[in-house]
């Protein structure tokens, strides 16, 4: 249907102000005046309008050809570590910035130079094209249907139950090579979850100087990490390792430690908890001294390192693990052993 | 129509050579028939029917820079020592993949920007399917005959987004291994199966040595094959149901008013993926995104303060960022629901508007074919709803960032955590209420419109010294597209006794239904439309105005 | 004695007697000469104190207490060293202006000379750690890579990636690093102002801080380059998605409308 089509009385034009309004039924109060008639835009009556039109997208396309120049001699001509100084941004790579300027602005103007010819000068008429129902007439419903009993008999596939049951049998099954297949995409958890490398006797080295640590070393108000002795950032097992074995260090004065264990687990105040945070596995590490709370960064869990690391806020489930440490002969801090409870995330067998 | 008529007049003569190409094609794959249904489809002209297009036109210029970058990423966590030109990173052990994107980031001509781009593009199409969701949700599009595609839109939205995580995870910085750390410790919480699923992901303890091969087939082919075919099987049921389109005048559920395929839409939705890259690759240029030799390589005992995932991984952050500590132990086992509620409302979150085409099908228990858009006021219960959901998701959002909002508004963080876990129960209810009377006033308005004309604003001054505002009485067009929206009856429950005066027995579920159906088209539900006899009575007694 | 006066006809005994005389003078003056410039220095250094009490009477005593011992309204500052002055004030954290969650940091009001004058107070009160010198955190002799390693070790989980600052609990935060002085960088990590935690050199070496300030200045210094643009605030990816909605699909959005608008229609004559 397009707009000539439209009978007189409902064109806009032809109506007053009341009284002709054609009124359809109960349901739908006022009848549809169909598509309204075609406008002309400017370009349709104007030639020079046109004409203006015609050269604002020759000269989008052009824009885009010269960009697309543009590109290509930056990406010659520009050093790609040389930085500049561009106002409101500040410094910035200028290879980037060219290359994704003279990019953008040349996929621009061919996309605008479109858009502005489909809107200017291809033809604005809007055109009524009609909807069929997806659904399927009844002749041809009863047709497929018929078909698909005239297949399923000639299969036999409902009187041979055997060969019925036996194929669904197969079929379900073989899927499970599959689903076995993928049994070697690691080993069994057993209980390696449970364990980090700390055992008695090994040395708390300080990450940052790679050297252990002495008791006077740490003072009140500070925070140290640590890692087992003999793991070094080269070795091969080092991430997970160290995704476990993390130490944070602080010393608290005894007479503040409220909780008994820690205070027996520490070294004249000084207390090693584990890193990874209980809830699922971030290093914690805000420690905030005066009021000896601890943060997690990536979820909020806060853990009271005066009171055996409780949690006291957030999603964290238990409290941090504590490492029991003491002094060895030569006077460095040292393990004296191994966590006493699994590290990290919980999990269903942790108990 | 007109095409058919031109290549039979030249076909007498020799055919040019584009005609016989097209003529050799057709004879094997029938592209004549094919264009005729096609070539002159009509598609309504909407700024919101182009929503669906931004992520379309996105999801390519994904592919297209996807493609580029894997040329030079390297998917693997083997240990090398940085030697590239950023000098704050010298010498520093990282993974091969981090230092390969570190290559292209800085030693690639044109390498970083394809990686923005890649990145901008994702957080975009992310964005723009939300936003086009949205859409079909609060206009009834998703109502018969298009249930499925929007199944397959929002299937869309899910995939895409793990393959955003997958993909945001594979440089293997400091920031993605956090996440990739809290993906792990959500994995263990699984009861029962738990640690084996993490064993087996990881390749055993996490990090190990094998995720990010394993996330980069994911990333680039697993996931992104698939959304390729749903992308072609949304687009073609598109096509198949011809677009829908707003009530108006000469627009039917019978029919589809717009411009042709050829050559309007050609060149506006042609033009329109040119415009969509031209502005990505612009962003790209002037905007920084995942800096990730600030961040530095990952280690699993190191961490930033700040750790969010990307945007529409957002809402599971707030999850579980604010739910409680909760966990049982028994039986020498630990049940994590801490982690695990939240890993289980994540997907119900999603679910939640997913399912909802089908339940309101349900109490409507309309059958037809729906191609005329409803306005949102006009369907209250449903925009209400909409509105419910979308608070409950930016509820999310805002604890997902919860640190942010306490140092930029210099607030709390557990005054914020407090208020997101009220917030999640009280909001949507809120939200639902207001916006239901909000629609119920604007339907008023509406009605109002109809029946005494626009407000002109002219003041005019009687004889008598009354003043009164010169309403003009509307158009035939928008009396009818005012009044074109349809309103269902409440459903009731068939009667208690059969004809044979045997007592029927009245499912619960049935009961249901008219309760909802109820509170959807009860008489506080909707405004009935203006009848013809309050328009004839009003126009016909105040004549002037 | 009489083995002495027996050898003082010696003919060496002028000689021995002229070393002595000229070893006594020598020691005299090694005793002396330093201990009269010490006594100098001494002088001015009780001068500076005496200013600082004055300046410490005034603008620090009614929470510090009169003696820096402490009250109900502020720590005592017995012990806690120059370098905690210079950072507390230096920074215009100190005289705090009113009670908070946490002190801010402000535009400072005294002089760098006051400042010296109030650290010098303190310090007498009982040895603390002293005032960093240029040689401590300057650039020369700094590995910026080892820097950032240390910065990701110890400083990221609360002051961000490249020192944006973040959020602690109830309300504390951590600062933004930006514009920092070096010099109150290395005295705030000395010291561990307010809830930061100390990083003494015992834990963190005087090396160890120089890079790390060395480190901080590349990534967010003056002239940081940041290659990709914009930095967003160097949030990560809360920023990054808000720019995505707003700019990205924003922009989008509004070209979708110019190309779906209708295209102005001629003006019926």
């Amino acid at each position: 249907m397009s707009s000539q089509d439209i009978p007189e009385e409902n064109l806009p034009a032809e109506q007053d102000a009341h009284g002709a309004v054609g009124v359809a039924d109960e349901k739908d109060p006022f009848a549809d005046p169909g598509l309204p008639p075609h406008e002309h835009r400017v370009q349709d009556i104007d030639e020079r309008a046109a004409r203006r039109s015609e050269r604002t997208v020759a000269m989008l396309f052009t824009v885009s050809m010269l960009s697309t120049i543009g590109f290509i001699a930056s990406y010659v001509g520009i050093p790609h570590d040389k930085s500049i100084f561009v106002f409101p941004i500040g410094h910035i790579n200028a290879l980037n910035f060219a290359l994704g300027l003279t990019l953008g602005l040349a996929l621009f103007a061919i996309g605008a130079g479109a858009v502005h010819w489909a809107r200017t000068l291809m033809s604005d008429e809007e055109i009524a094209d009609e909807r069929h129902p997806i659904e399927a007439p009844p002749e041809v419903k009863a047709k497929v249907m018929a078909d698909f009993k005239q297949g399923a008999k000639e299969s036999a596939l409902g009187r041979r139950k055997l060969i019925r049951n036996t194929m669904f049998g197969a079929l379900a099954l073989f899927p499970l090579s599959g689903v076995v297949l993928l049994r070697d995409l690691g080993p069994l958890p057993g209980t390696k979850l449970r364990h980090t490398m700390w055992r008695k006797g090994l040395q708390l080295v300080n990450v940052n100087t790679n050297e252990p640590l002495r008791p006077s070393d740490v003072a009140v108000g500070s925070l140290t990490f640590a890692k087992p002795e003999g793991l070094e950032e080269h070795d091969e097992e080092f991430q997970t390792e160290i995704a476990k074995a993390a130490l944070m260090i602080v010393r608290i004065q005894p007479d503040n430690i409220k909780d008994k264990r820690e205070l027996e687990w520490s070294y004249e105040g000084i207390v090693a908890y584990s890193k990874i945070c209980t809830h699922v596995g971030c290093p914690i590490s805000l420690y905030e001294q005066q009021t000896h709370h601890v943060l997690c960064p990536c979820h909020q869990s806060t853990f009271d390192l005066s009171d055996g690391a409780r949690v006291i806020f957030g999603p964290a489930g238990h409290a941090l693990p504590q490492l029991r440490i003491g002094v060895n002969d030569q006077g460095y801090l040292e393990a004296l052993g191994d966590f006493e409870e699994p590290v990290g995330p919980a999990f269903w067998e942790r108990g | 129509m007109s095409t058919t008529e031109s290549s039979e007049s030249r076909a007498r003569g020799k055919a040019p050579a584009g005609e016989r190409v097209a003529d050799w094609a057709d004879g094997r794959l029938g592209i004549y028939s094919l264009a005729k249904s096609n070539m002159r489809k009509i598609f309504p002209d909407h700024w919101s029917f182009m929503l669906g297009e931004v992520c379309l036109y996105s999801f390519i210029i994904i592919i297209l820079t996807g493609v580029y970058l894997t040329l030079f990423f390297h998917p693997s966590m083997n240990e090398v020592e940085y030697h590239g030109s950023y000098v704050p990173l010298q010498g520093q052990l990282m993974s091969e993949a981090f230092n390969s994107t570190m290559h292209i980031s800085f030693d690639v001509r044109g390498g970083l920007l394809i990686r923005q781009i890649h990145h901008w593009a994702a957080l975009i199409f992310l964005a723009g399917m939300f936003v086009h969701m949205m859409r079909v949700f609060f206009t009834g599009a998703f109502r018969k005959p298009r249930e499925v595609n929007w199944l397959f839109g929002f299937l869309l939205f899910v995939l895409g987004m793990f393959t955003g995580f997958t993909g945001y995870s594979l440089p293997d910085d400091l920031l993605s291994g956090t996440g990739v750390r809290f993906m792990e410790g959500a994995v263990l919480s699984v009861p029962i199966v738990g640690t084996y699923l993490s064993f087996f992901l990881f390749g055993g303890e996490f990090p190990g040595g094998d995720f990010v091969a394993r996330f980069y087939s994911i990333h680039v082919l697993l996931l992104p094959g698939i959304m390729l075919g749903l992308v072609v099987g949304h687009l073609i049921l598109v096509i198949y149901h011809k677009h829908t389109q707003f009530a108006g005048p000469g627009k039917t559920n019978n029919n589809v008013v717009g411009m042709p395929l050829l050559p309007v839409y050609m060149a506006k939705a042609g033009g329109f993926f040119f415009l969509v890259f031209g502005v990505i690759a612009a962003i790209a240029a002037i905007a920084s995104i995942n800096p990730i030799w600030s961040m530095g390589p990952y280690r699993p005992d190191q961490v930033s303060t700040g750790a969010q995932p990307d945007w529409y991984m957002g809402f599971s952050e707030g999850l579980i960022r604010v739910m409680p500590g909760w966990e049982i132990n028994f039986w020498g086992h630990t049940l994590v629901l801490g982690v695990f509620i939240p890993l289980v409302i994540f997907p119900l979150v999603l679910v939640a508007i997913a399912v909802y085409p089908f339940v309101e099908s349900w109490v409507t228990g309309d059958k037809r074919e729906h191609h005329i858009l409803d306005r949102p006021r006009n369907a209250p219960t449903r925009t209400a709803f909409g509105v419910a959901w979308i608070t409950w998701y930016m509820v999310l959002l805002i604890g997902g960032g919860n640190d942010l909002w306490a140092t930029h508004f210099h607030l709390s963080i557990n005054a914020i955590t407090w208020f997101v876990r009220v917030a999640f129960f009280v909001a949507p209810v809120l939200a639902f209420v207001a916006t239901k009377r909000i629609c119920l006033g604007l339907q008023r308005r509406d009605k109002e419109k109809v029946l005494h004309g626009r407000e002109s604003g002219i003041i005019k001054r009687l004889p008598h010294g009354e003043f009164i505002e010169v309403h003009e009485p509307l158009s035939q067009e928008q009396l009818h597209t005012l009044t074109a929206h349809e309103q269902y009856e409440p459903a009731q429950i068939g009667p208690a006794v059969d004809e044979n005066g045997v007592e029927r027995k009245i499912k619960g579920t049935e009961k249901l239904r008219a309760k909802l159906s109820e509170a959807y088209y009860g008489d506080e539900a909707q405004i009935p439309k203006p009848t013809v006899e309050e328009y004839k009575e009003i126009t016909s007694g105040h004549g002037h105005h | 004695m009489k083995k002495l006066s027996a050898r003082r006809r010696h003919p060496l005994a002028a000689l021995v007697v002229l070393l002595l005389a000229l070893a006594c003078t020598g020691g005299l003056y090694a005793v002396f000469a330093p201990a009269s410039k010490a006594q100098a220095d001494e002088t001015a250094q009780s001068l500076a104190i005496d200013e600082g009490k004055k300046l410490f009477a005034v603008g620090c005593a009614s929470c510090h207490g009169a003696g820096g011992q402490g009250s109900s309204d502020g720590p005592s500052l017995v012990g806690v060293g120059a370098a905690a002055v210079d950072f507390q004030v230096g920074t215009g954290r100190m005289p705090a202006q009113q009670p908070g969650a946490q002190v801010p940091r402000k535009k400072v009001i005294y002089t760098q000379a006051e400042i010296d004058q109030l650290a010098a107070y303190i310090s007498s009160l009982g040895a603390g750690p002293s005032v960093p010198t240029e040689a401590q955190y300057g650039p020369d002799g700094a590995d910026i890579a080892k820097g950032g390693e240390l910065f990701r070790d110890n400083c990221t989980q609360c002051h961000n990636f490249t020192g944006k600052g973040g959020a602690l609990t109830h309300g504390k935060y951590a600062p933004s690093l930006e514009g920092v002085a070096p010099k109150h960088i290395y005295e705030a990590m000395q010291t561990g102002p307010q809830n930061m935690p100390s990083f003494p050199d015992t834990t963190l070496s005087e090396q160890n801080k120089k890079d790390i300030i060395a480190y901080l200045n590349a990534v967010n210094g003056d002239d940081t380059v940041s290659p990709g643009g914009l930095e967003l605030g160097g949030l990560g990816p809360v920023s990054e998605g808000l720019f995505a909605w707003i700019f990205g699909l924003g922009a989008l959005i509004a070209v979708a409308v110019w190309v779906a608008a209708r295209t102005a229609k001629a003006k019926k004559s």
